[in-house]
């Protein structure tokens, strides 16, 4: 049996009214049958009865009563079948030649149509007919009645609705069945899906939607929804991991603040050593506070909201700044320090989320590489595509854990031991998103190589130029290259990481900059 | 120095009202937009200090205000958005520098001196003198007791900025602004390492030190005598 649910879904609703409308449609189409056999059949008769009133009363008219009556009187002779009636009367009704015994009672309408109960001829029958006539009214005050035994026609019509009920019996009753069955499929379907919700709802992320392979639309329809569930898993696991890491990453310096404080407190007589905590309390706010300040700028950045501060920037000239900025600290950590920058290399972007983000990778390198190793900074056209690299001697990180480094708070020692918050990475990769260029952490063979790709741009010799609407239409890149196309977090075969802002169309326009 | 302070927070007000005095300055107050604008108008600061997000009216629109009706007094802008668009709204409006919350008073009191130097007006010079320290800058030559250093160009920017705010404290944001011209988070004291350098060259080999460290604030260039 039909589960009781399946009558309040709206599947079997639409089955029921899809019901409805296909036995409506039958009955139209079986009105038509009816009207085209029984209503043609009446018709026909309609129209003897009628050329015969008009054949009789032409010969009244060129022969009189006589030759009137020897008419009627011949037509009931040739009526073998006794179908024909036919009655003259007088103006009082009384007959004065014909078939009939008598006039009949029944009441004619406007047009002179009537039908009336017919008894059979002879002793002992009474069986009725129906027969249908029309009266014309004579000149000189004579009744003309003639009409039609439509027995036989009154049996047709009978057999015609009688198959015409039963067809459309029939027809309801599959319809009635196939929506059932059908409704039951689909209400059978949905039902695994919610389900499955259900089970989801519960706790219980890891539940899938069947699935039956067919690739119809419900399966179709699974298979999305169990695509949906699986990223919805992945981001709330990573959130999830954000999270933990947040409340790791601000308990420690939380603590610290804490524990000066406190100490502080105590020391009330040691005026020095309460300067000193609070000191070292004010250094452990702002580290908080530098944390919440790039979790919010790297959320803003993913915004896009900074797209509307673009402007055309030379990333050589770009990279040089953050080189010269940088290699003093690297050649007081002993480290070679070197920087290939050699063409102007302008794209569209914000000038101080790209060297923020050159910086980081810079930061990062001289952190991780030992004293006497090597980083190198450059900017080039690499495949028509500008590119940054920065390569370090430091130990690299495994192919495994390169996709990982982006996510914010991730750190490769997991001891968090090292300085810094664990976001620098996460912020490159939103600034290269935005930017629609790709981050890309590849071995080095020892160390590190981040590479950060622009999209295609036209290469442009001349010394950059005040910016107008012209030029920067003429630079805006190319919206995706052959490899824009891919997807953020994919993997080829090397097992190199690649995230792509592509696809986010980049506007030119120009932004006015505070001078030095 | 007669600062005035538009700020609608009673904590942070009073917090930077005491700090403003301590470092000897005379500051007024105002709570919301209206008033600050008619203060702001009506009295003769030598700097204003101006909060972005303020009841009645908003902070840029009293820059803006002012500006039209031909108040040329510095403005430092308060925020607390802290993105670069933000900063460039904030300067488009007629500020002379944006600060975003939360801030060390001491970045405050740095950027107030510099903005209050600036409003007194620098005049185009050819000749920087910081004590024995000597800067020509159409030559391009530094001589510190007539013994001619050799820096490089970076340098040379960084020292006309220290020069040019002689006894006043540079923060090193400041510095990253105004000498690098980029405004960003470095995660390591990279310039840190520029001034020691720097420090190397001028003071090393000379009795008395001019560029000075201070501590939790930035450096100061100063000759004591």
């Amino acid at each position: 049996m039909l589960p009781a649910r399946t009558f309040r879904s709206s599947t079997f609703r639409l089955a029921l009214l899809y019901m409805a409308l296909s036995v409506g449609s039958v009955i139209i189409l079986l009105g038509f049958i009816y009207w085209a056999t029984a209503g043609y059949m009446s018709r026909q008769t309609d129209d003897t009865i009628e050329a015969e009133i008009g054949g009789l009363a032409e010969q009244y008219r060129q022969q009189g009563l006589t030759g009137l009556s020897s008419l009627i009187a011949e037509r009931i002779a040739r009526d073998p079948g006794a179908a024909a009636v036919y009655l003259l009367a007088n103006r009082d009704f009384t007959p004065v030649v014909g078939n009939l015994s008598g006039w009949p009672d029944a009441k004619a309408d406007g047009q002179g149509w009537m039908s009336f109960a017919l008894h059979d001829w002879g002793p002992g029958s009474d069986k009725q007919h129906t027969a249908r006539a029309r009266i014309f009214d004579l000149q000189g005050g004579l009744h003309l009645l003639v009409g039609r035994d439509v027995r036989e026609l009154e049996a047709t019509r009978r057999l015609i609705l009688n198959a015409l009920a039963w067809g459309l019996a029939i027809t309801a009753a599959l319809a009635l069945l196939g929506g059932a069955t059908m409704s039951a499929g689909v209400v059978r379907r949905i039902e695994a899906i919610n389900q499955t919700s259900r089970e989801i709802m519960e706790g219980d992320l890891s539940r899938r939607v069947p699935t039956d392979g067919t690739g119809d639309d419900f399966d179709q329809l699974a298979v999305n929804l169990n695509r949906m569930l699986e990223r919805i898993e992945q981001l709330l696991e990573a959130v999830r991991q954000v999270s933990d890491n947040i409340a790791h990453d601000l308990r420690t310096p939380l603590t610290r603040l804490r524990t000066r404080l406190e100490l502080a407190r105590r020391e009330n007589d040691r005026p020095d050593l309460i300067g000193e905590a609070l000191d070292h309390a004010i250094e452990n706010a702002d580290e908080l506070l530098a944390t919440f300040n790039a979790l919010l700028r790297i959320a803003r950045i993913e915004s896009g909201s900074r797209r509307t501060a673009f402007a055309k920037v030379d990333l050589s000239a770009l990279v040089e700044d953050v080189a010269e900025l940088y290699e003093p600290l690297a050649t007081d950590r002993g480290q070679q320090f070197a920087v290939e920058a050699p063409d102007p290399l302008r794209v569209n972007g914000d000038r101080d989320l790209l060297f923020q983000a050159v910086a980081n990778l810079v930061d990062n390198a001289i952190k991780y590489t030992p004293a006497q190793g090597r980083i190198t900074l450059s900017a080039r056209l690499q495949a028509g595509r500008p590119e940054i690299a920065v390569t370090d001697g430091g130990p690299g990180i495994p192919a495994a854990m390169r996709a990982k480094v982006f996510q914010r708070f991730f750190r490769l020692d997991g001891s968090r031991s090292t300085p810094g918050s664990g976001l620098g990475l996460s912020l490159v990769q939103a600034v290269a998103q935005i930017h629609g260029a790709q981050i890309r952490l590849e071995d080095n063979g020892p160390g590190l190589r981040a590479l950060l790709r622009f999209e295609a741009t036209q290469p442009v010799a001349a010394a950059p130029t005040n910016g107008s609407a012209a030029e920067s239409a003429q630079l805006a890149p190319a919206v995706t290259g052959p490899e824009g196309q891919q997807s953020a977090g994919a993997s080829d075969a090397n097992g190199i990481r690649e995230t792509s802002g592509s696809g986010q169309s980049q506007r030119a326009q120009g932004v006015a900059r505070r001078g030095a | 120095m007669h600062v005035l302070l538009v700020e609608d927070d009673q904590q942070v007000a009073s917090f930077l009202l005491k700090a403003l005095r301590e470092v000897g300055m005379l500051a007024d107050h105002a709570t919301d937009g209206k008033d600050g604008l008619l203060q702001a108008a009506g009295g003769n600061y030598d700097v204003l200090i101006i909060d972005r997000m303020l009841p009645s009216l908003d902070g840029l629109a009293i820059v803006r205000t002012l500006r039209a009706s031909g108040n040329n007094a510095p403005v430092l802008v308060l925020s607390a958005l802290g993105e670069v668009d933000d900063r460039v709204e904030g300067l488009r409006a007629g500020g002379d520098d944006y600060l975003v919350k939360p801030f060390a008073f001491a970045e405050l009191h740095a950027r107030l001196e510099a903005l209050m130097r600036r409003g007194a007006g620098e005049t185009p010079e050819t000749k920087l003198r910081v004590g024995d320290l000597e800067m020509n800058l159409l030559t391009r030559e530094v001589t510190r007791a007539g013994r001619r250093i050799h820096i490089q160009p970076r340098e040379f920017r960084l020292l006309e900025y220290l020069m040019r705010h002689e006894g006043q404290v540079v923060t090193r944001t400041m510095l990253l602004e105004n000498v690098w011209d980029y405004h960003f988070d470095p995660q390591t004291n990279v310039i840190d390492v520029h001034v020691s350098r720097l420090r190397a060259k001028i003071d090393k080999e000379f009795d008395e030190p001019l560029l000075q460290t201070v501590r939790g604030a930035g450096y100061v260039l100063r000759a004591s005598g």
